[in-house]
């Protein structure tokens, strides 16, 4: 298939970082990594691979918080995930912005919806929750119920 | 006559505010003042300052970041002053009124004198609810 | 000593329709730094859209901007879609990419009022409005309404486009292409305007990268990137089209790309109206019974640059995320590299180049003075200074002659 180049390449350079990678399609395809091997993994797409960073997008799931980073390779119409997922109690992960300054907006949003924080992060300040809602509370994050019995 | 007909006898000045709204009806308010419809002829004009406005146009579903700057636009407004809520938005909140962010509609903030309902309302809908409320 | 001003555009001024407060910096004349505050326009909706069904968030998303209204319920469309693994008869794509288009053509004509009278030329933004006017009928005859069309479902598309209205399409469209000529003559050969537009908010080809910018902001600095080229949907592979590009990366450049723009859009509705004269009327619609549980993404190209969606879905009648950002998203982000540097004349047309949508973005400029922090002049002070600055150049230019 035409995209398993970069499938091949990011095998071989971040062996221990890629947990699973899941193809949809030729234009569609998730990597689950480990959040430590994220700046590497994301700083080959974006100065190695020609990749462009669409935007991230976070959900909150029996998991923990899962964050896809969607990154574009416009010439072949491809949508590559970075897929994390972050502790649910302690939810944090290195942050992009100084790489390049594509994530920094999101990465701001996502830690006032979500509380995930963003280490390192150049400005982690409030960007759409002044005067909409307290501190300290993250409006997007869901309950669960945490019996044995359910599914992981 | 009395002192608030005299007030809206002759050609009304206009103050727009644009509550967390998509724009629809900003763009249909501005496109009152543009030649097809050309309110201007009649004298009315959109003002920057809410101290020269004699109408308050108010669209958008209102935030909680928003309410506090629409009292404050309103206690500046010289008095008397009408307060027209437009769109489907301005009246009740429309498809917003669900969200997690909603502190409206404009009439739990702000006295209004009259409602413009449509997402968003035809030019033709705005003129007709403004004239229909300064000759009430 | 030079004294730093700040200078407050916004949060609401007439011409500004959408309150976001910009703080613009200033040391004199020139602009240091720029910041924001939002939260003006913050909905929740991609909260709100986790309790609609998947069809009434059609209704819900095209309401995030009225300008791009129709680029939200397409890339949802695509997102869905791909999740079920359909794609909808050719008629509904050659409608869908219509629809697209027309509303590419009254944004850009939009966009160039408010440019025309952020410069001073009143008579740009009244024309330019009173040219978009036909669109929207077109719009009303073919959808119902001049704006939030409700023509995407999944599958396909609520309407048709029948053949007794297709002449009418001809006819308006026509039209638009004379008036667009017009308009184009008017901005590309003022003396006037090159002057106020060419070097002006120059973005570079690496900040492009960097910020992630997309649309004409980005194709006006050489970025040669679109959806419907990138990432093929609807019916833009069936049709013969180019990406506009220019090197510039100016307002003069963005403009430029705009305005050439809208030619090729008129030309792939053409080339859409015959495509569905060879379809079979009424073939709108794939039908879908249920939303299996999976992951979709999807893109359009919006008026301002690449729309994304990503839905997940759990099985059930709703979404269970729905990640929504809009080109404006990245694109306003890019003004801490414009805007700096820039005099406080040339400030609001290097703002308006961008085309920013607040309510997309959720998210109106002042002005601070870097060491006293003193708000100096507001809104419309701002764009008055533009205007004469406009002013003073013409006097100049009739003085030379």
């Amino acid at each position: 298939m035409g995209n398993d180049p970069i499938i091949v390449k990011l095998k071989d350079q971040f062996k221990t970082g890629i947990l699973e990678v899941t193809e949809k399609n030729q234009k569609r395809i998730i990597v689950t990594i480990n959040p430590d091997s994220l700046p590497n993994i994301a700083g080959y797409l974006y100065r190695d691979a020609g990749f462009r960073f669409i935007i991230a997008s976070a959900i909150h799931t029996k998991r923990g918080f899962e964050i896809h980073y969607h990154f574009s390779e416009d010439s072949a119409g491809l949508i590559l995930n970075l897929h994390v997922i972050l502790d649910r109690n302690n939810p944090e992960v290195e942050s992009l912005s100084n790489m390049f300054n594509a994530s920094n907006w999101i990465e701001r949003e996502m830690h006032e919806l979500f509380g995930i924080n963003f280490l390192n992060h150049p400005n982690q300040e409030k960007l759409i929750s002044e005067g909409n809602w307290a501190e300290g509370v993250y409006p997007y994050r869901k309950e669960f119920k945490s019996n044995s019995e359910e599914k992981e | 006559m009395g002192f608030k007909s005299y007030c809206f006898k002759k050609s009304l000045w206009v103050f727009h505010f644009g509550g967390a709204s998509c724009n629809n009806c900003d763009i249909e308010i501005l496109d009152c003042l543009t030649p097809r419809h050309d309110l201007e002829r009649f004298g009315i004009l959109l003002v920057g300052s809410i101290r020269h406005a004699d109408v308050l146009l108010v669209n958008g579903s209102i935030n909680h970041h928003d309410k506090e700057r629409l009292i404050e636009i309103y206690n500046q407004a010289p008095k008397p002053i009408l307060v027209v809520a437009i769109g489907a938005c301005g009246c009740t909140g429309g498809i917003f009124a669900d969200s997690l962010t909603f502190a409206g509609p404009v009439d739990k903030v702000i006295p209004v004198d009259a409602y413009i309902p449509g997402c968003p309302p035809k030019p033709e809908a705005i003129i007709a609810g403004i004239v229909k409320l300064v000759s009430k | 000593m030079s004294r730093k001003t700040l200078i407050p555009i916004g949060p609401y001024h007439p011409l500004q329709e959408e309150p976001e407060l910009f703080k613009l910096y200033c040391d004199g004349e020139i602009v240091k730094d720029i910041q924001w505050v939002t939260g003006y326009n913050h909905r929740s909706i991609e909260k709100l859209s986790e309790s609609k069904t998947y069809e009434q968030v059609f209704f819900l998303v095209e309401r995030i901007c009225g300008i791009c209204s129709t680029s939200h319920p397409f890339a949802f469309a695509n997102a869905v879609e791909e999740i079920v693994g359909i794609e909808p008869t050719d008629r509904a794509k050659y409608i869908r990419s219509i629809i697209g288009e027309l509303e590419r053509i009254h944004s850009h004509l939009l966009w160039v009022g408010l440019a025309g009278h952020f410069l001073g030329y009143n008579t740009v933004f009244m024309w330019a409005w009173k040219y978009r006017e036909p669109v929207l009928d077109l719009f009303e005859m073919i959808t119902g309404n001049r704006n939030s069309y409700a023509m995407f479902r999944v599958g396909g598309v609520r309407r048709d486009i029948e053949s007794d209205k297709i002449a009418a399409v001809r006819k308006i469209l026509a039209d638009v292409k004379s008036k667009t000529d017009l308009l184009t003559g008017a901005v590309m050969d003022d003396p006037v305007i090159h002057a106020r537009l060419k070097g002006v908010g120059i973005l570079t080809k690496q900040d492009v990268i960097d910020y992630g910018a997309v649309g004409p902001t980005a194709r006006a600095s050489g970025v040669a990137i679109d959806v419907r080229k990138d990432d093929p949907y609807a019916a833009y592979p069936l049709v013969n089209w180019k990406v506009i590009t220019a090197q510039a990366g100016d307002v003069f450049a963005k403009a430029e790309v705009r305005l050439l723009e809208m030619y090729e859009s008129i030309s792939i509705i053409e080339q859409c109206l015959k495509g569905l004269e060879k379809e079979k009327e009424g073939d709108i619609m794939v039908k879908v019974n249920e939303i299996p549980e999976g992951i979709g993404h999807g893109r359009a190209e919006a008026p301002r640059g690449e729309v994304f969606h990503f839905v997940v879905s759990d099985g059930s009648n709703s979404p269970a995320r729905h990640k929504i950002r809009a080109p404006s998203y990245v694109n306003i982000a890019t003004f801490k590299k414009s805007c700096v540097g820039q005099t406080i004349a040339d400030a609001t047309i290097t703002l308006a180049g961008v085309d920013p949508c607040y309510c997309c973005t959720e998210r109106m400029a002042v002005v601070y003075d870097v060491r006293s922090g003193e708000k100096i002049m507001n809104a419309r002070e701002l764009i008055d200074r533009s205007i004469s600055r406009s002013h003073d150049l013409m006097e100049e230019l009739k003085k030379s002659k």
